[in-house]
């Protein structure tokens, strides 16, 4: 570790806080339906597509009404992406003339962009054409996050009302979220990232010939456009197998620190939304820190692993001062590749700048145990703040135990039925995690995809269920995912991750919303203080992330320990 | 739930057409009018319009006259059988990293041997260790100015140069970080070997 390093670090991460206060003001009024400076050009806009959809705008729904046309909604993207990858021989736009992609690969690439999990069993340039990368995947990268943050709008909605019984428009959420929020950012962000090297061009791929007089083809395509809103929208699924480790993706180190904010200030600015909303922008804060102490001692982690290096290839003779560069890119260097790491596990992005696999045991143990926590930190888009808030839930109502009230948070009582809906959301992960896991580590069909023996293998693994449950998408990517075994069990772990996960939280959203406001009174416990901060630190650690700590313990700890003994596989 | 379906289809397919197809053209539209080189993949020509590579994507070196990069782990499916790959380093058409993790015996030998390579070209120990280690992508552009440096004696020797000369381009070629502070100093090896080639 340098202190340059840590300067990069704390550089990106102070650019991501002073940009999210004005973001998270700017998408509060947004949410509330206020005017905003781009209300004179997307307005007609907007309402051309309530009246074409047959949305009446100020019609609000029950959670249930609202649940149920997010599950529409995504069963519909769901068929129609399917139906994309299995037609893309027979569709325009296919330079390369890719095949028409099989069924269970098609299955678990449209849940997988539907659930805003990114997870690719594919290698981009040498499966999916043009067409299917604009029309199918990037406008799922755009809707399954603006779907994301409409559900967390729901649920902010039930705290910032008293004694209501609706929780907002499912239509009008997911109109205004993508015309007024992602697909403004996009341009400024996809134009910064053409302007620093990110081609965005309709050609396949040119042929160079190498100075040794060899033959080079070098594919592109339309990739900064999806680059933007992979990274805003945290999805992840990069255009090309090597994602945002390809010079093409992120050819330099303006273009990485521009990757890293542009996945982390939605959620962070989301969270501040938030605090707007439910009328204490101080608590949006709190919540904020307490996400960005447990990010930081992340990203402190991976830096110190990496840095220290493998001490096996030492031994061979290598120069240990750079640290593992195995899977690393020169341009970016120990500290900004830390830092994505966490932070793209710490968020549900899944985009990579460095092979997870091929990190330092301790540092390949961090973003895995990130995921575990339930994608909070601050998570993905929408799903990272409601996610926030189970946990402030289950802080209050274990704060409550401990002095004998009825917990609150936000003035709102914390009763029985939201505490059993809680733990429901959370224990879903545990369930597929590692239910899934226990199978596939025994089953031969299951083990022939792996490409590390010993205990990295356990952790490829589970690394691979962590990030389909989470809705990640980032792989220990040596696990050959493209069978019908792991196709279909991941495809169903991100099912379970995402829905699983909605709608007890929207129930919970539902039933916080009819309660009354109770005035803060001196027996309150203050949810926006320094104890608030540290106790849902401490469940996070404890209530998310315990559950794991056996299985982690015989992947990358065991691993950790070996590799300190020179103990290969 | 039925009353659900119109929406859904009818938002579905508007911004399948805005998001999917709206978008991106006209990103690249003004992409293609503004940033012409970046868009099209930063392309190197060479005098007669040849295109030589891109300055943002390593090539595959075997000739001894030119800075090597570092390994990569890219492959190509074998012409004999196409369910097999052979490897092909720098495919940019095929972008990988090995995957290998740290306990790996397959890493250990390929280091091993790529060490031990280095020796015979009579290099000292430490080996700086993007000499031996490879990138995420396969395709890194760079190398360390550490392990450029190590490769100054062989270049110079196979193209009968004086060392400090090529020294001195190497030290010329040496990027810095981005305003000083982001990213790590790199040699760009393909602008390297193209300013060698400029050298008499």
């Amino acid at each position: 570790m340098t202190l340059i390093g840590w300067l990069q670090i704390g550089l990106v991460l102070g650019l991501v806080l002073v940009t999210a206060r004005p973001l998270g003001l700017y998408m509060a009024a947004v949410f509330e339906g206020r005017r905003t400076w781009l209300s004179p050009v997307l307005g007609p806009l907007e309402h051309g597509f309530y009246a074409l959809a047959g949305v009446k705008a100020d019609k609000e729904q029950s959670w249930l009404g609202y649940t149920l046309a997010v599950l529409v909604f995504s069963a519909l993207g769901f068929a129609s992406l399917y139906a994309i990858l299995r037609c893309q021989a027979y569709l325009p736009l296919n330079p390369q003339g890719f095949d028409n992609v099989p069924p269970d690969l098609a299955f678990n690439t449209a849940i997988s962009f539907l659930t805003n999990t990114n997870w690719q069993a594919y290698s981009g340039e040498t499966t999916m054409s043009h067409l299917t990368q604009m029309a199918g995947l990037a406008v799922h990268n755009f809707l399954s996050a603006a779907t994301g943050i409409a559900l967390a709008l729901a649920v902010t909605r039930a705290f910032a009302r008293a004694s209501a019984s609706t929780l907002g428009n499912f239509w009008v959420d997911l109109t205004r979220t993508t015309l007024y929020v992602l697909i403004p950012l996009s341009i400024v962000v996809a134009i910064l990232f053409v302007a620093s090297g990110v081609p965005q061009t309709l050609l396949a791929s040119v042929d160079a010939t190498t100075l040794d007089g060899a033959k080079q083809t070098i594919a592109m395509g339309p990739m900064a456009s999806q680059e933007a809103i992979k990274q805003l929208g945290t999805n992840g699924g990069g255009f090309f197998n090597a994602n945002a480790a390809h010079p093409f993706e992120n050819p330099n180190a303006f273009s990485n620190v521009l990757q890293i904010w542009s996945m982390l200030v939605i959620s962070s600015a989301l969270i501040i939304a938030f605090g707007k909303m439910v009328g204490s922008e101080r608590q949006g804060w709190a919540l904020l820190t307490s996400v960005g102490v447990i990010l930081i001692a992340g990203v402190a982690i991976v830096y110190w692993s990496e840095t220290a290096g493998n001490p096996i290839l030492t031994s061979l003779g290598l120069d240990p001062s750079a640290g593992n560069l195995e899977g690393k890119e020169i341009r970016f260097g120990q500290a900004l590749s830390a830092l994505y790491v966490a932070v793209t596990t710490g968020l549900s992005c899944g985009a990579v700048n460095a092979m997870h696999d091929s990190l330092t045991p301790l540092g390949g143990l961090v973003p895995m145990f990130l995921i575990q926590l339930g994608e909070v930190l601050p998570g993905g888009v929408g799903s990272g703040l409601y996610g926030l808030i189970v946990f402030a839930i289950l802080s209050v109502f274990i704060a409550g135990l401990m002095v004998g009230r009825t917990p609150e948070f936000l003035g709102k009582k914390i009763e029985a039925r939201e505490i059993k809906l809680a733990m429901l959301a959370v224990l879903i992960l545990p369930l597929a995690i590692l239910g899934f896991a226990a199978v596939a580590a025994v089953l031969p069909a299951a083990l022939t995809s792996l490409a590390n023996n010993g205990p990295h293998g356990l952790s490829e693994i589970l690394y691979a269920y962590s990030s389909a449950t989470g809705n990640n998408g980032s792989a220990f990517a040596g696990l050959s995912a493209a069978t019908p075994w792991w196709n279909t069990t991941l495809g169903i772990a991100m099912v379970m991750g995402r829905f699983g996960y909605v709608v007890p939280v929207m129930a919970i959203a539902g039933s916080i919303v009819t309660k009354k406001k109770a005035a803060a009174s001196a027996g309150t416990f203050p949810t926006d203080r320094a104890l608030f901060i540290g106790l849902l630190v401490g469940v996070i650690l404890i209530v998310g992330g315990l559950q794991f700590f056996p299985a982690l313990a015989l992947g990358p700890i065991v691993e950790h320990f070996l590799m300190l003994s020179g103990k290969t596989f | 739930m039925l009353q659900h379906f119109r929406p859904a289809l009818v938002m579905l397919v508007l911004f399948t057409v805005l998001t999917g197809l709206v978008y991106p053209f006209a990103m690249t539209g003004i992409a293609t009018a503004f940033f012409p080189s970046q868009a099209g993949g930063s392309l190197i020509l060479d005098k007669g319009g040849v295109i030589v590579g891109s300055s943002l994507i390593g090539q595959a070196v075997t000739s001894d006259r030119y800075f090597q990069p570092r390994p990569s782990a890219t492959s190509a499916p074998d012409p004999k059988d196409a369910s097999k790959t052979v490897d092909a380093p720098y495919n940019a058409a095929n972008s990988t990293g090995s995957n290998l993790g740290p306990t790996s015996q397959a890493l250990v030998d390929r280091v091993k041997a790529s060490v031990e390579a280095k020796h015979t070209s009579g290099w000292q120990e430490p080996i700086p260790a993007d000499a031996v280690t490879t990138s995420a992508s396969g395709l890194d552009p760079h190398v360390s100015p550490q392990y450029a440096l190590a490769q100054v004696a062989g270049v110079a020797k196979a193209r009968g140069l004086d060392e400090a000369q090529v020294k001195a381009l190497v030290e010329a070629k040496t990027e810095g970080r981005f305003l000083g502070i982001l990213g790590e100093p790199r040699v760009n090896v393909l602008a390297l070997n193209l300013a060698l080639d400029q050298l008499k």
